[in-house]
């Protein structure tokens, strides 16, 4: 595997070897020192289209703890009609000889296009309303940890699927791992043809809440609003937010999930955020040991994740 | 094979303009589907004689076994993009393209810069086809004052002018305003206009990206219902119906905009309609890794919508295949798939794809090809001279095909200034071997004149 541009793209055998990497490299994250030497002397690039200093440092964090070089490029107002194209950015990045490009765009499929013009590895951190593979691969890796398995696993996965690449990465990966999605949302909120993606579909929440093991809350954008998707924060937030009340409808053991950032009291309320079920702080934690394991696999060739004999 | 132009003296044929041209042994579409082997004497920019007779004294000969002869074909919908972009195509260059593409004449859409609203653009656009001389050109005048969409434009001092404006368009941007719409119908019917309507519903395309459907949900692009496209034609059907008008829609690209036209032409709705070659054969899933030399306005479709455009050109629902060649330079294909620009050229591809399509499926024999390339186009656009039979005492605006070969698209060997084809490295069948003009050769042994 060159590129992480699509969960799709992964294997039931890919996507295991990562989570059991990063499985490993989580171990790193407890020592004192937190530095492995795996990635010394490869550069790796932040290439930021759009603001997101949480995964940005994310990344970052993962690199550095594999002694990769890091180097940040924030690329604001990237509409084509003003200043440097994709296309220029990517050969600057390839003469300064990036061996993998993390690269967060507002435009689907803008990963693609760079990976037309880049040698080095290109890894989507987000690309407009497309994908977020490693999003999917933390989250996974996250109820394996909490919840000890994936397959059969009940996920409802809740709010703004039409516009959520955080969504549609875990779907694919979901599926390829063995677990049953169920997407809730308004229908104004799923795209067309939703019906034909591995998974079901639900328009009632409280309904499904207490067949899923996991529910995952995406961010809702108050500018929806505007757009006619629902009538008001406050309908929106009745009828598809999780609150305590409806948490309660929830099995026992089943965890609550946000990928972040939240609107504490739109689609989550704080006492959810907060609670005991809720994995968003691991969730971060988790997100770094993830992306270690992506960059080692796609950049770190022969050498054991974890330097020799040392297990 | 190759087909050798000389004189009758043995020498080759130089440019020049030779006034007696003979076609030999060429191959002429009847009905049924039948094709029948003929010569064809040009004299003086007419056919002189469609017959077994052999060629008359210093007569240029053209080689024309093995090949279709075709009327002229005649293009609706054409973007010349001159004046305003002619880093990405000039009205000489568009032309070369449409002659390589064996057309003699194409309608020059109005969306230029400045934009096509007034007798003084649409007449130089005309002159400058006429200087160019590679084929007619005439000027689409636009339906809106900078196709902005609020008033009308000058459509009768555009119609009054030398380029004689018969079709106009805000191509690129929808007449969405019913009332407008109804207005500028109605008022073209003075001089025997038409208008030719983008179909696409406004609110319902903000910032589309694709056709709207199972592709676009997966990969996150925004989506372009077919019923954006549908809507608009189905009010317009019934606006022209109305007051008595001419609609043409141009580029139908959906299974329901055939029902649709197929329904008001049951009812005797004056509406014709246009599809594009790559909605003939192009489908939505080639945008699965978001290459914009698929992104086109509209956007192309689905495979059941694919078979239902070749079933309506088929059975004439709809009326005639028009290219949209809309060039673009290398830079605005070369992003990201939401930045890119809208359009494929197509002038030198059509005649393939149409013989792929429509013939080598039996869809269409190649009297059906004239009809739907070169006939049905002029009649719409009210083209007196161009779309006639080859038959004596006609303009000689023919093309000569030849059916037999097949080869990979080169666009490196376009005429056009631009190169952004759908078709880079697909085989597709024929070639168009020589275009005349009015007996004038603009493109012989496959070259430009």
């Amino acid at each position: 595997m060159l590129h992480l541009i699509s969960a799709a793209d992964l294997s039931h055998s890919d996507a295991v070897l990562i989570l059991d990497t990063a499985e490993e490299l989580a171990q790193v994250g407890d020592r004192s020192v937190k530095k492995l030497p795996t990635l010394r002397g490869r550069t790796v690039v932040n290439l930021f289209f759009e603001d997101s200093t949480r995964t940005r440092i994310s990344f970052e964090a993962a690199a550095k703890r594999l002694s990769a070089d890091v180097l940040n490029f924030a690329v604001k107002g990237s509409s084509v009609s003003k200043g440097e194209s994709l296309k220029d950015t990517a050969l600057t990045l390839e003469a300064m000889g990036a061996d993998g490009v993390v690269i967060r765009h507002n435009a689907s499929g803008a990963p693609y296009r760079l990976a037309e013009w880049v040698r080095g590895s290109v890894i989507n951190a987000g690309d407009g309303t497309h994908e977020h593979p490693t999003q999917a691969l933390l989250d996974a890796f996250t109820m394996r940890r909490r919840l000890g398995r994936l397959a059969d696993l009940r996920v409802t996965i809740v709010g703004d699927v039409l516009h959520s690449r955080v969504a549609r990465s875990n779907v694919a990966l979901l599926h390829t791992l063995g677990a049953q999605v169920t997407l809730v949302a308004p229908p104004t909120l799923l795209p067309v043809a939703v019906e034909t993606w591995p998974c079901e579909v639900a328009y009632d929440l409280d309904s499904a809440l207490p067949k899923s093991d996991v529910v995952m809350m995406l961010r809702v954008q108050r500018e929806r609003m505007q757009a006619a998707y629902f009538p008001s924060a406050r309908e929106y937030s009745r009828r598809y937010g999780l609150d305590a009340e409806r948490m309660a409808r929830l099995p026992d053991d089943a965890i609550v999930m946000h990928p972040g950032p939240m609107n504490r009291g739109m689609e989550i309320a704080a006492e959810v955020a907060d609670s005991p079920r809720s994995t968003i702080v691991e969730q971060v934690a988790n997100g770094v040991s993830v992306r270690m394991a992506v960059l080692y696999l796609l950049l770190g060739g022969s050498e054991p994740a974890l330097g020799g004999g040392e297990r | 094979m190759t087909h050798t132009v000389t004189t009758e003296t043995g020498a080759a044929a130089g440019g020049g303009r030779p006034r007696r041209l003979h076609i030999a042994g060429a191959a002429l579409p009847g009905p049924g589907g039948a094709l029948r082997t003929a010569n064809i004497a040009v004299e003086d920019g007419r056919i002189a004689e469609v017959s077994d007779a052999g060629p008359a004294a210093g007569a240029v000969r053209v080689d024309g076994s093995g090949l279709i002869a075709l009327p002229g074909l005649v293009d609706l919908h054409t973007h010349l993009r001159e004046p305003g972009r002619e880093d990405a195509e000039t009205v000489a260059s568009g032309t070369r393209a449409a002659a390589r593409g064996g057309f003699t004449a194409v309608h020059a859409m109005a969306n230029t810069d400045p934009v096509a609203d007034t007798a003084g653009v649409v007449e130089q656009v005309w002159r400058l086809g006429q200087e160019a001389g590679h084929c007619d050109v005439w000027p689409v005048g636009a339906v809106t004052q900078g196709i902005a969409g609020s008033r009308l434009a000058e459509l009768g001092a555009m119609a009054d002018s030398k380029a004689r404006v018969r079709v106009f368009s805000d191509d690129g941007h929808c007449v969405s305003d019913a009332l407008l719409m109804r207005r500028a119908l109605e008022y073209v019917k003075a001089f025997d206009g038409v208008i030719a309507q983008h179909a696409q519903e406004p609110r319902l395309t903000e910032g589309a990206q694709m056709n709207e459907g199972a592709v676009s949900a997966r990969l996150g692009l925004a989506g372009w219902p077919a019923v954006a496209e549908e809507a608009i034609i189905a009010r317009d059907c019934l606006l022209a119906a109305h007051v008595g008008s001419r609609l043409h829609v141009c580029h139908v690209s959906t299974a329901g905009s055939v029902e649709i036209l197929r329904w008001a032409k049951s009812r005797g709705t004056q509406v014709t309609a246009e599809v594009t070659p790559h909605h003939l054969l192009l489908t939505d899933d080639l945008v699965q890794h978001y290459d914009p030399a698929y992104k086109v306005n509209p956007p192309l479709r689905t495979a059941e919508d694919v078979h239902a455009l070749r079933a309506g050109l088929a059975d004439g629902t709809i009326d005639c295949v028009a290219t949209d060649h809309a060039p673009h330079p290398v830079e605005a294909k070369e992003s990201e798939w939401s930045y890119a620009a809208m359009g494929m050229v197509g002038l030198e591809t059509a005649l393939s794809v149409v013989h792929l399509t429509m013939v080598e499926t039996g869809l269409l024999d190649w009297a059906g090809v004239a009809e739907r390339m070169s006939a049905a186009p002029a009649r719409i656009g009210r083209l007196a001279t161009q779309g006639r039979p080859l038959e004596p005492g006609e303009p000689a605006n023919l093309t000569l095909y030849d059916p037999a070969p097949r080869g990979r698209v080169d666009p490196r060997s376009f005429a056009s200034k631009s190169r952004n084809t759908p078709y880079l490295g697909i085989e597709l069948p024929g070639r168009v071997v020589a275009t005349l003009l009015r007996g004038r050769p603009t493109v012989l042994d496959g070259k430009l004149v």
